[in-house]
């Protein structure tokens, strides 16, 4: 198999990995978001149940 | 264990005999799809890998339909929680089920086999036939124990039409794989067994892994 | 919030990724034969290999799962199942890439572990609708477990299958996916892989950990409900 050009072949590799990146920079963007959020609403209900108490 | 897996089986097969729904349904579709085969490839005649691919295709396509009525009566007449109330060996439901599939498909094969060496096939089975036999039996096992397995397994979910035949083909590919391969040399013109015997290793080795797994798995399953 | 041991395994696996990055890009030989589109596979093969191994250990632990009836087993077979499945599209997509690159078609067929994959990842998918269209919970987890149970036994038989299959159809030199590697190559797999690995695990317990936030909220907005029905927001 003839080896294609770096420039062509570049394009490729460079695909592959940026897919590679997006999938853990998206998964871990929506977790990270998702525990955000529900650490905020865990510390405004905790307040919430102390000021109860 | 042995005598309740019996009397379930029987029971599974008396209702068959009496309402006849799968198993004329099963080989209905199997004869159907070979004529949507003749006109989808525009073909009169096959063999070698198409005749072998076109035989299994089908006949994993019609155990979908077997399987999607194995736990019907269960599912209709509530028989599930009769069942339940009796200490009942799991183990024993899914022998029985798996034998009635298993029986089901052979009573579709007697069938459909011929009916495809007559609507399709371009050499004739005759001199294949004894080891054309073992397949189908290796094979017939393993989807029987596979499909009992997946039954089971979708009978809880409202979406059991949907799911069974998505559950049920990808776990049957290694079969497809094992029982076309072994049928392709049976079907060719100068036709001879060819490998057979790594075939139907693999073949072995898949319906005893499915055989026990769903054996040791099942006790979950249908619990309440 | 976080386990103990998440923070330094988080700077583990960042380390090591960029280690590999680095490796691939300036440290491991070009191939004689496909050039710098070889250089997918350090990506693509790690990614398949722990994909395996996660579907393989969500049916172990689903096993866990099933003897103890712990839930908190169920969970964490969920999450790597999740996982795999993810990494098993990325198996695809670079997979493809590799195979536009290396042979002009978007897939080729006698790829085994490319082949094996699609057929592992259009079992898996159906995990989630059979998950959620159970609606009893306890129920849902079980069958659950026995399905993540039936797949993870079914994955080496079909990968034996479909590598047998492909041996028949089309006969080929298995060098591409690491029969032997020179020294250099085979550091940089062996550190992509680790990468990879880590990765994953730390992934996992990170949204492990989003799973047990969440719930420890519903907790919270349950309690809450008991005293102030009208409070809960």
């Amino acid at each position: 198999m003839p080896a294609l050009p770096l420039d062509e072949a570049g394009k490729y590799v460079a695909g592959a990995y940026v897919v590679f990146l997006t999938l853990i920079v998206v998964y871990v963007a929506i977790i990270g978001a998702k525990i955000a959020r529900i650490d905020r609403e865990v510390t405004e209900l905790n307040e919430l149940l102390e000021g109860e108490e | 264990m042995i005598g309740t897996a019996a009397t379930i089986l029987r029971k599974d097969l008396r209702i068959e005999l009496r309402t006849k729904e799968s198993v004329p349904a099963m080989t209905l579709f199997t004869i159907t799809v070979y004529v949507l085969f003749h006109f989808g490839l525009d073909r009169d005649s096959l063999d070698g890998a198409l005749a072998a691919g076109v035989l299994w295709v089908t006949l994993l396509l019609a155990s979908v339909i077997g399987v999607s009525r194995l736990y019907a009566s269960e599912r209709e007449q509530g028989g599930v929680d009769a069942l339940l109330l009796a200490p009942v060996d799991r183990t024993a439901l899914f022998l029985a089920k798996a034998g009635a599939l298993l029986l089901f498909l052979v009573a579709v094969e007697l069938v459909a086999v011929p009916a495809f060496a007559i609507l399709l096939l371009g050499p004739g089975l005759g001199g294949a036939l004894p080891e054309l036999l073992a397949i189908l039996v290796l094979g017939n096992v393993g989807v029987a124990a596979v499909g009992a397995l997946v039954g089971a397994l979708a009978a809880e979910t409202h979406a059991r039409e949907l799911i069974t035949p998505l559950l049920l083909l990808p776990l049957l590919v290694p079969l497809l794989i094992s029982c076309a391969q072994a049928t392709e040399p049976l079907m060719r013109q100068d036709q001879g067994p060819e490998d057979l015997g790594r075939w139907l290793g693999l073949l072995t080795l898949y319906d005893v892994v499915f055989v026990l797994l769903s054996v040791a798995v099942f006790d979950y399953l249908l619990e309440d | 919030m976080y386990s103990k041991g998440f923070k330094p395994l988080a700077a583990a696996s960042a380390v090591t990724l960029s280690a590999s990055l680095i490796l691939v890009f300036f440290y491991a030989p070009l191939d004689a034969d496909q050039g710098f589109v070889q250089k997918i596979f350090y990506v693509h093969v790690p990614m398949a290999i722990v994909a395996l191994c996660g579907f393989v250990a969500g049916g172990v632990m689903a096993i866990r799962h099933l003897r103890s009836g712990d839930p908190s087993w169920d969970l964490r077979s969920y999450v790597a199942i999740h996982m795999s499945i993810i990494l098993g599209l990325g198996v695809l997509v670079t997979g493809s890439i590799w195979a536009r690159a290396s042979w002009g078609h978007w897939w080729v067929w006698d790829e085994p572990v490319l082949v094996s994959f699609l057929v592992v990842f259009l079992l898996y998918c159906v995990y989630y609708p059979l998950r959620f269209s159970i609606e009893d919970p306890e129920r849902q987890a079980r069958y659950s477990s026995v399905f993540a149970i039936t797949a993870g036994a079914f994955v080496p038989l079909n990968f034996v299958a479909v590598r047998l299959a492909e041996a028949y159809t089309h006969p080929r030199v298995l060098s591409q996916t690491g029969g032997s590697l020179p020294g250099e190559m085979r550091l940089t797999f062996l550190v992509s892989l680790a990468a990879m690995a880590l990765l994953f695990v730390t992934l996992w317990k990170l949204e492990l950990t989003a799973k047990h936030a969440a719930m420890e909220l519903k907790r919270l907005r349950r309690r809450l409900a008991d005293r102030q029905p009208a409070a809960v927001a």
